[in-house]
């Protein structure tokens, strides 16, 4: 309206209308400055660092892909990276399945649900350090969930996965479900409720069976829910360390290593700050491998609509 | 109006006196129990002297966190008047260009006369000094309950081979034989000490501070990853993870039999009221009697543009050194003395024990940088052994001739 105004009789203009134009830009700019620097900057930056020797501190001497080069030889990389695949793999698909049975079950009008629900999204609430160290002790052969049983009178009992190389990728997976899957049957629940209950009526009219209508009817109508709480656990998944820092430290060895811890403890501790932005380069491109096609095809979804 | 005027006037008045008192801040970590009383110590002795102590304390994570603090404050040119930065890493601050030259104090001082020249070494960039060593740290001793000793009739070792032969004993007769805990810097230790035990000084340096390749694929380094990987069915199965202070309490109630760690683990004992001779005995492990494997920490100096602050600089540097500070600092936190004319009849026996070695190491080669704490190589080279050692150590099918291989390799690649 009032840009027509303003073409119409632009001799007019007052300094307000000006400064109308003008506001929403200037409210934006600091936090768009931010974003740029603190963001998009700093990832020019990691990757400029990426092609140099620095070790201790920042320096420019070029070095080609003598790191990525480093990285590809490395094999805690490999560990950390291969560890990321079945942390994130087992992670997202099982907080997933155990968030979406939750929903369904809470969805079934039962008494105390108000509590239930609150119960089973407190986990939430809590910070992944707590959650960890919590784990850690539960998990602990000799303190947690291992003794109580043998001292109960299990004396077979064995369950050591926290210090065994070989599982312990799974203690995290266990700890980290326990904390999401409350958040996964939120966001489901909330996306069951928004359904039509008409259609649902008009299923249970035709005689569907219950386990029918969820799968074929309520399910596939949630498709947009199931997105978003995919896109907030990959990205969960993606940038732990708080939980292995708490809860194994990246050990025994480097068995329960992660990309994010590899990056911290080679930019930040081992002085090989080339290395670590190399690493934090290659992260980012896994991001962007899952994010890109993901915005791509929601873009186009919304033109089409 | 007038109070005003007064209080400028007196302001004015009293700035030039204030003037001659410098401020030292120091950045450190130094914030545990004893360790906390030795800074607070420090502090009281600059003060003393006229100036104004900053305390700049980071704590957390073995001075990680200090450190990147340290590297913001330096890289916007306002650096601390000294920071806790040790070994290898001040020759790296010294290469930038930020450390101050602290000759003058030395020579005053005498430090040439009064420290062993593997320590000043340290201390010096390109000839001159830049950092005062605090203490010194022996990593490679052997803790041992000697009540368990005598349940399980084992006797304290001197060699590798009584080493285990006491471990089978102690196993036989129920007791974890070494406490543990599974850390990348724990494993490293103990693996150090099998190093240095096997290979002796003179390799121990060839391998370790040289990198030399022929050495860290050598028959010896392979032994010394073997007996590594035989510790393992001496320890318990849930080491993992453990902070060294816990395995330490696991020898002083009598679950273990000995723990292999630096003299760090000392203080642990001091605060459970146990003495030192009787209710556990310190021992160099097994094989490495006549070396000593140091671990020194020191506060290096920056380069200030202020003169009265540095002047309290270089009476920081003085206090560091002055026998009262070191007898007090040094009986918190575990060490013994960095100067060798110390009197040390203050001590408890391990320390005199350790001073003694310190000494004759000093004479030879026995006095031999720590690489797991920092004081032999660079951070880097560090964490790729680490890395090799771990998991060498937490691979029940790893095999010791490929691990000196991935050892070398992977030193060599961080180069």
């Amino acid at each position: 309206m009032s840009s027509i105004a303003l073409q119409a009789r632009p001799a007019k203009a007052s300094p307000l209308d000006a400064l109308q134009r003008w506001l929403p830009k200037l409210v934006l700019a600091p936090s768009m400055l931010i974003v740029l620097v603190g963001f998009y900057a700093y990832i020019g930056w990691t990757f400029l660092l990426s092609f140099t020797n620095s070790r201790f501190m920042p320096s420019y001497k070029w070095a080609g892909l003598q790191q990525y080069e480093r990285l590809w030889d490395n094999d805690r990389w490999w560990v950390a990276s291969q560890n990321l695949l079945v942390f994130g793999g087992m992670f997202i698909a099982i907080s997933l399945l155990i968030g979406v049975v939750l929903a369904v079950l809470l969805d079934q009008r039962i008494r105390r649900e108000g509590l239930i629900r609150t119960i089973y999204l407190y986990p939430m609430a809590l910070s992944m350090i707590v959650t960890g160290t919590a784990w850690q002790w539960l998990l602990n052969p000799g303190l947690g969930l291992d003794k109580l049983l043998r001292d109960w009178g299990w004396e077979g009992f064995r369950f050591d996965w926290l210090v065994d190389p070989d599982r312990v990728i799974y203690c995290l997976v266990i700890a980290a479900v326990w904390q999401a899957s409350g958040f996964v049957m939120a966001l489901f629940l909330a996306g069951l409720r928004s359904v039509d209950q008409s259609i649902i009526r008009a299923a249970q009219v035709d005689g569907a069976s219950l386990p029918t209508i969820y799968l074929r009817i309520v399910l596939p109508s949630l498709r947009p829910v199931f997105f978003s709480a995919l896109m907030i656990l990959a990205h969960i998944a993606i940038k732990s360390f708080d939980l292995v820092a708490a809860m194994t430290a990246g050990g025994p060895g480097y068995s329960s290593d992660l990309p994010a811890m590899f990056m911290y403890a080679h930019t930040f501790t081992r002085g090989q700050m080339g290395l670590g932005a190399a690493s934090a380069m290659l992260m980012l491109g896994a991001v962007m491998a899952i994010i890109v096609p993901y915005l791509y095809s929601e873009l186009r979804n919304k033109r089409h609509v | 109006m007038n109070a005003i005027h007064r209080l400028a006037l007196s302001v004015s008045l009293a700035l030039p006196l204030l003037a001659h008192a410098g401020e030292v801040e120091v950045l450190h970590w130094w914030t545990s129990g004893g360790e906390k009383r030795a800074a607070d110590t420090l502090q009281k002795l600059v003060e003393q002297k006229g100036h104004t102590w900053k305390d700049f304390a980071v704590a957390g994570g073995g001075g990680e966190a200090a450190m990147t603090v340290l590297k913001t404050r330096a890289v916007s040119g306002n650096p601390p008047s000294a920071a806790q930065i040790k070994g290898p890493d001040i020759q790296e601050w010294g290469e930038l260009g930020l450390l101050a030259n602290l000759d003058d104090t030395a020579k005053a001082e005498r430090w040439d006369e009064m420290l062993p020249e593997q320590v000043r070494k340290i201390m010096q960039y390109d000839g001159s000094y830049v950092a005062v060593p605090v203490n010194v740290h022996r990593v490679n001793w052997l803790w041992i309950n000697p009540e368990v000793f005598e349940k399980a009739g084992a006797t304290p070792p001197k060699t590798l081979d009584e080493f285990f032969a006491a471990a089978d004993k102690l196993k036989a007769a129920g007791f974890i034989p070494v406490a543990h805990g599974g850390q990348p810097w724990q494993d490293g230790t103990v693996f150090e000490g099998f190093v240095l035990s096997i290979l002796g000084p003179d390799d121990y340096h060839k391998a370790f501070v040289e990198l030399d390749n022929d050495t860290l694929t050598g028959d010896k380094m392979v032994q010394a990853f073997t007996a590594l990987k035989k510790l393992r069915d001496y320890i318990d199965a849930d080491a993992a993870g453990r902070e060294w202070n816990r395995a330490t309490g696991m020898v002083i109630d009598g679950k273990a039999g000995m723990q292999i760690m630096g003299d760090w683990a000392k203080s642990e004992f001091t605060a459970a009221n146990k003495v030192a001779g009787e209710d556990y005995q310190c021992l160099p492990f097994p094989g490495t009697q006549g070396s000593f494997a140091f671990n020194i920490d020191s506060l290096a100096m920056f380069k200030l543009s202020n003169d009265d602050n540095r002047k309290a600089q270089e009476d920081l540097a003085r206090t560091v050194l002055e026998p009262e500070f070191q007898t007090f600092f040094n009986q918190n936190k575990g060490s013994i003395p960095v100067r060798q004319d110390q009197d040390m009849s203050e001590f408890d026996a391990c320390a005199q024990q350790s001073m003694i070695d310190f000494k004759e190491a000093a004479k030879g080669s026995g006095l031999q940088p720590s690489l797991t704490h920092g004081m032999a190589a660079s951070s880097y080279v560090q964490g790729a052994v680490f890395d090799v050692v771990t998991n060498f150590f937490n691979d029940p099918k790893a095999d010791p001739q490929k691990a000196a291989k991935q050892l070398a390799a992977a030193i060599q690649a961080v180069q």
